[in-house]
């Protein structure tokens, strides 16, 4: 009746990605806010295997833990960098 | 209950919303802009899924059977990717704004003139 | 406009924004009740026409491919941009960080491991791409990935070669444009644009699907440069380094 089309597997994992998205926002480090993300990227993985879409989830699950990470960590490594030397940024 | 993966959709739509209009640092508001962007996947693979049906590979199970929409996930797949390089992107303006006004603050730098 | 107006007029917004959700939710039919002909049409068509059994990887390269042209332009756009943005005008000389490599031998052996089974799965991705999940991709990333784990455990010099963006950028020519070439190829023998070319072979081996495999290779080649170059353009230093260290072995 009520839940007739969704299959319970797929309606926790939905329940889980919604959790999961105010938990990132509400995050305000940068630095563990890319673990989090990690994290949710998990989710969203699970999530896609049981709506049967192997290739997003494969995609998914490479980009939430390899290049989302690399790529905010970078960027905070050179914002930490450049906040040490505040003399060499002001000429320009 | 139906209605279930939409509703999930729109909600994650807003929250990363509201998380880009409160932030406090560029970085973050990247990472809240990611949040935005999977509520465009989610609510593609709930519009493409078809009932009792199987991943769209033929490989091991019969030509003929049930699957679910394959062009949904192809615009999803390529999508997840590229959109890692465009929040680079964002990262590195963010950078650009940083080494120009010596804050990440969103509210900081308006008040850069020059 | 202060902060505190923005935030007073954040909650009506959102409010009015889930309102309008709500109302297009309210239309769509419910969840399972797929009512479009053009996915049942590609689950029967695309394996017999393209002999592809990864569907979703013939509708990416074969049946939408200039979609995923455009998708790689973009890729490419905005590994541009990020060069363009984070190079420094301003002459201050290019300082090269020494580092040493990983002073425990148990890292470095989970290292060397993890770039060897890495490159594996990465090639396997691309190369098995139209028979099974994966592609070009998401192999691609995989492969950035294993290259990156060499600047974790490595030396400054162990990962010098895929620093230069000299050696990288020919790499991400022939990534978008063995796209277009291959596209192009097509038109030069009279038919459409992005026209499958070669036979089909047997579906389900790697010899199948056609150019879907070159068109397969060349993105996974402009995914995995733009990774690299991403990474190179973040990590170069513009100033001396902070902690001199001597040159490690």
């Amino acid at each position: 009746m009520v839940f007739s089309t969704l299959v319970p597997l797929q309606a926790v994992a939905f329940v889980l990605v919604a959790l999961g998205a105010p938990l990132v926002v509400l995050t305000r480090d940068p630095l563990r806010q890319a673990l989090v993300n990690g994290v949710y990227g998990i989710t969203l993985v699970l999530l896609f295997v049981v709506l049967q879409a192997p290739d997003p989830a494969l995609s998914m699950l490479v980009v939430s833990g390899i290049a989302y990470p690399l790529v905010i960590l970078a960027a905070v490594a050179r914002v930490r960098g450049e906040r040490r030397r505040p003399e060499e940024t002001k000429d320009e | 209950m139906s209605y279930l993966p939409y509703a999930v959709a729109a909600w994650l739509c807003l929250v990363g919303l509201a998380g880009v209009a409160t932030s406090r640092n560029l970085i973050h508001l990247a990472i809240c802009l990611t949040v935005t962007q999977s509520s465009s996947y989610v609510l593609l693979l709930s519009v493409g899924y078809v009932e009792h049906g199987k991943a769209p590979i033929f490989k091991g199970i019969p030509l003929h059977s049930t699957a679910v929409d394959p062009v949904v996930q192809a615009l999803t797949l390529t999508d997840v990717v590229v959109s890692v390089v465009v929040v680079a992107l964002i990262l590195a303006l963010a950078l650009d704004a940083h080494r120009l006004s010596g804050t990440v603050d969103p509210d900081g730098i308006a008040d850069v003139s020059g | 406009m202060s902060r505190r107006l923005r935030l007073a007029l954040l909650a009506p917004a959102l409010l009015g924004l889930g309102g309008l959700f709500a109302w297009a939710i309210a239309g769509l039919p419910k969840f399972g009740d797929y009512r479009g002909p053009y996915g049942y049409v590609l689950n029967q068509m695309v394996v017999p026409l393209r002999h592809s059994t990864n569907v979703v990887m013939g509708t990416t390269f074969d049946v939408r491919g200039l979609d995923t042209m455009g998708e790689e332009f973009i890729l490419y756009a905005a590994v541009v941009g990020v060069t363009l943005l984070l190079r420094d005008e301003s002459g201050a000389g290019r300082v090269e960080r020494r580092t040493r490599r990983a002073r425990s031998d148990t890292v470095r052996l989970i290292g060397v491991l993890m770039i060897g089974v890495g490159l594996l799965v990465g090639l396997w991705l691309v190369a098995f791409g139209y028979i099974t999940p994966g592609g070009g991709f998401p192999g691609g990333v995989v492969l950035a990935g294993a290259i990156l784990v060499l600047y974790l455990v490595g030396s400054h010099r162990d990962y010098a070669p895929f620093r230069s963006e000299h050696a990288l950028d020919p790499f991400e020519g022939l990534g978008a444009g063995g796209y277009v070439i291959t596209g192009l190829a097509a038109l030069a023998l009279g038919l459409q644009f992005l026209t499958n070319l070669f036979g089909y072979g047997k579906a389900g081996t790697l010899l199948s699907a056609g150019s879907i495999g070159i068109l397969n290779a060349a993105s996974a080649i402009a995914v995995t440069v733009a990774m690299l170059l991403l990474f190179a353009e973040f990590l170069e230093t513009y100033v001396a380094p902070l902690e001199p260290e001597d040159v490690g072995s």
